[in-house]
This record gives C-alpha cells, structure tokens and sequence, in this order.
C-alpha cells in the first residue's frame, strides 16, 4: 500500500460541482484533493455535453460544458486543488478518530477529516454490448479498455465499435495481433479523419479486416473466448476470437458508493437541507447525486449546495474556531487568499 | 397535438398526448415512460433515449441525421427502426405514432 494522503477534504467526483465546492471551502482555508475516473475534470459537462451549450448558469447567458469547466477551473486555481484521475473511489471508512479514508481502485488511500460526494449520476462505466453470456468472458478475453498490450499479442482480436476508441486501438494493436477484426453496424465512422483512412489503408492490404453487423454470440470456455459470431446483413458466421474489446461509450453508474453504508433513496443520497449531510456525520453530498424536499438537478443547485455545505465542513475540520463570513468584494482576507491583493 | 403511444419492454402501452415542437423523450419523460433514461437531458449525446419506431412510421419520422446516428452507435440493440427519441420532434403527422422502448438503455 502506498502512503496514505492527508487532506481536509475529498471530494468524489470533479464534476462542475465539485469543483466549485474547492473554490467555497478554499475561501475557508480547507485543501481539497479531488478523485475522478474520467480522465479530466468536468464530470458530464466534459464527458457528455463538451461542445453543447448551456443557458441557466447566473451571468452566462450561453456557455458549453468544455468552457464552463475551463472557467471553474480558472476560478478554483488560486488553492491549487490536487487531482486524481482515472480512478474510482472504492472504498469510504470512517476511522476510530472520526476522520475518513478513502481508497481508490489505483490502491491509494487518502485520509480526511471530510468527504463530499460530487459524483452526480454515479461513475462514467464502459457500457456493456446485447451479447448473451458476455459476463463469463469480462476481465479474461473480454475487455472494455487496453491496460496492457502484452495481453493482446499474438492474439485474434476483435474490435467493436465505430468511434476513436474503437479505431485507435485497432490501429495499436493491429502490429502485435496475430489477427484483427474490426465490427461496425455501419461503414461510417465517427473518429479522427485520419484514423478512418488508416484503417481503411490496413483492410485493403489485408492486415485487418472489417465486417458490416453486430456481434451476436460468443463461444469459449472459462472465460477463454474462442469465437464470436457476427450477425452481418448476409446472417451469421463465426470467426476465431481471443480477444474481444467493444467500445461503446460510457454509461453512468452509482457504483460502490451503495456499499459506503449511506441511507440511499432511489440511488441517491437524502441529505439534511441545512448542511448537505448525508446520514452519516461529515460525509457531505452534493450535486445531482443528493436528494431533498424540493431537489432540482441543476448546476446551480450544486453550486449554492457547496456553499452551505462548506460552513458545516469547516466546523468539523476546525472544531471551536469562530466561523467568520465574509464577502469576497470586500473582504481583504479573502482576497489575500485568491491571490488578487 | 399528436398521440403517441409508448409500449415499454414488457407491452405494457403508455398513452400521451404531445405537443406540437416537443420531442417524443420529452414526452416520455414528463409521462413517467419506465425505460427512457435521457441521461444528457436532451442534447443528443448519451443515447439513453432510445426507441425502436413502429415500421408504419418509420417514413413519417424519417431518418436518423448524422449527429444522431453517431450517438446510436453507442445505443444497446440497435436495429433499423432505431432512433434518438429526443431528435423525433412532435407534430400533426405525428398523431398516432407507436414508439417501443428496448429493453435497456445502456
């Protein structure tokens, strides 16, 4: 195990909420490490919506998902929160002197006096493609990302799916594979330009070859793929399988956080109006993953949640301190701490 | 004002009466149609949405543009008469339409 991260705070999720909550508790002096299994910050104005815009966040009349992370990002800059992407919290335990730990899949422990889940509608997962008995295979021939090419050289791979992903790793793996097959429902890809024209280049010299239809059925033996059948417009045939990667995007999916010993309402965490605590004292939800009286799933509501999350926060992390509010107009101290006086 | 009738994976049939210019998700939506998740909220970019259009109206509600038809390579089972039912936009002609939701979203 590696050594364990001291922090005022985790946030669980780096979503526009949660960022926003690393602005609120910095004004109150609280350090923030954020912990995301997206591969970069703003949660599903990043993953889902980048380019679409967004018209009820105060003052922006217009504004994308991908600026108005760069803007939160700008914003919360000043207290310099620490990331950590790629990775799901799996495990939140409460010590024996009331502080946290939390535990990531990439094995790192963080201990905290507070955690706020931010993780909207759960953690973005691989989606799984309609093939019956797909289970069986998953995490032994059936993969939904590459972490180790080793494990795909010399083999027969097939690669589902039509976007970057799909034709990225058909591209990377196609010179270790001892065969490459790619599946598509349909002949246009929605990838970089130059991916489609190399793939299209390695099909007509034969390297990989690429099939029109869907993967209907696997065949194998514990766990060990050995064909797939691809169901095409002409019906079915099966072809020799070892390795088997969709890519179909990401689905979001509450995840561990059912396991964290939180009261859950139709996977979502009820929490206190007041505070936006959860049943447990000084673990905090907020953002679309929290549920009370009157709830509106709205970045705005996150935003004013994180605000009054935070004085419950600082009273825990800095027990008996006076909790002075101020305003960051006029409030020289606070100014200070954005580094604009 | 169109119906348009839901029949959700297990045939049960969900009656509506929808508003000229708003979606068929919208609709699900505001209707309580078990199985349309909308994830995105209606942006076109999560395919939470999916519906298979009764092959009597398929030509009416056309065909899937090209934004769209990216997204539903990230459907689950998508067949022929699959469509985005946030990009199916309500109107007159609409009166009647049968849409059937998969068995999942994702």
């Amino acid at each position: 195990m590696s050594e364990i991260i001291k922090t005022d705070v985790v946030i669980i999720g780096a979503g526009p909420v949660g960022l926003f909550a690393v602005f609120e508790l910095g004004l109150y002096d609280l350090k923030c490490h954020l912990i995301d299994i997206l591969d970069r910050p703003g949660g599903q104005c990043a993953e889902l919506y980048p380019e679409k815009p967004i018209y009820d966040i105060p003052a922006w009349p217009i504004i994308s998902g991908h600026d108005l992370t760069e803007k939160l990002m700008e914003q919360i800059k000043p207290f310099a929160p620490q990331f950590h992407f790629n990775r799901m919290v799996t495990k939140l335990e409460r010590q024996a002197d009331g502080s946290f730990h939390v535990e990531t899949d990439e094995a790192e422990v963080f201990e905290a006096k507070v955690v706020v889940i931010a993780a909207g509608g759960g953690s973005f997962q691989p989606k799984r493609p309609p093939v019956p008995g797909i289970e069986a295979y998953e995490g032994k021939s059936v993969f939904y990302s590459v972490r180790r090419m080793e494990e795909f050289c010399d083999q027969d791979i097939l690669i589902v799916g039509g976007g970057d992903s799909a034709l990225d790793w058909a591209l990377n793996l196609q010179p270790i594979a001892r065969s490459l097959t790619v599946v598509h429902r349909r002949a246009e890809f929605r990838a970089a330009p130059d991916s489609v024209k190399k793939m299209f280049e390695l099909v007509e010299s034969g390297s990989v070859r690429f099939e029109l239809g869907q993967v209907s059925g696997l065949k194998g033996e514990d766990g060990q793929l050995t064909h797939a059948t691809i169901k095409g417009t002409e019906g079915e045939t099966d072809i020799p399988v070892t390795r088997l990667l969709p890519f179909f995007g990401l689905t979001m999916k509450l995840g561990p956080i059912a396991d964290w010993g939180l009261n859950l309402h139709e996977n979502l965490i009820p929490v206190s109006v007041e505070t936006f605590e959860t049943s447990e004292p000084g673990i905090f939800a907020i953002g679309d993953i929290n549920t009370y009286p009157g709830k509106l799933k709205l970045i705005l509501s996150g935003f004013h949640e994180a605000a009054l999350m935070t004085q419950a926060a600082k009273h825990i992390v800095s027990p008996g301190e006076r909790i002075v509010f101020q305003y960051t107009t006029s409030s020289t101290s606070l100014q200070k701490k954005l580094g604009v006086n | 004002m169109a119906k348009i009738t839901f029949v959700t994976h297990d045939g049960a049939r969900i009656e509506t009466n929808a508003e000229n210019g708003s979606t068929v998700m919208e609709n699900a939506i505001r209707n309580a149609v078990p199985g349309i998740d909308a994830e995105c909220g209606g942006a076109c970019a999560c395919a939470t949405c999916h519906v298979y259009v009764d092959e009597e109206w398929t030509s009416t509600t056309g065909e899937p543009e090209a934004m769209e038809e990216d997204m539903l390579d990230f459907a689950y089972d998508v067949r022929p008469n699959s469509r985005l039912s946030c990009q199916i936009r309500v109107s007159d002609e609409l009166d009647g339409l049968v849409v059937q939701v998969p068995e999942r979203q994702a």
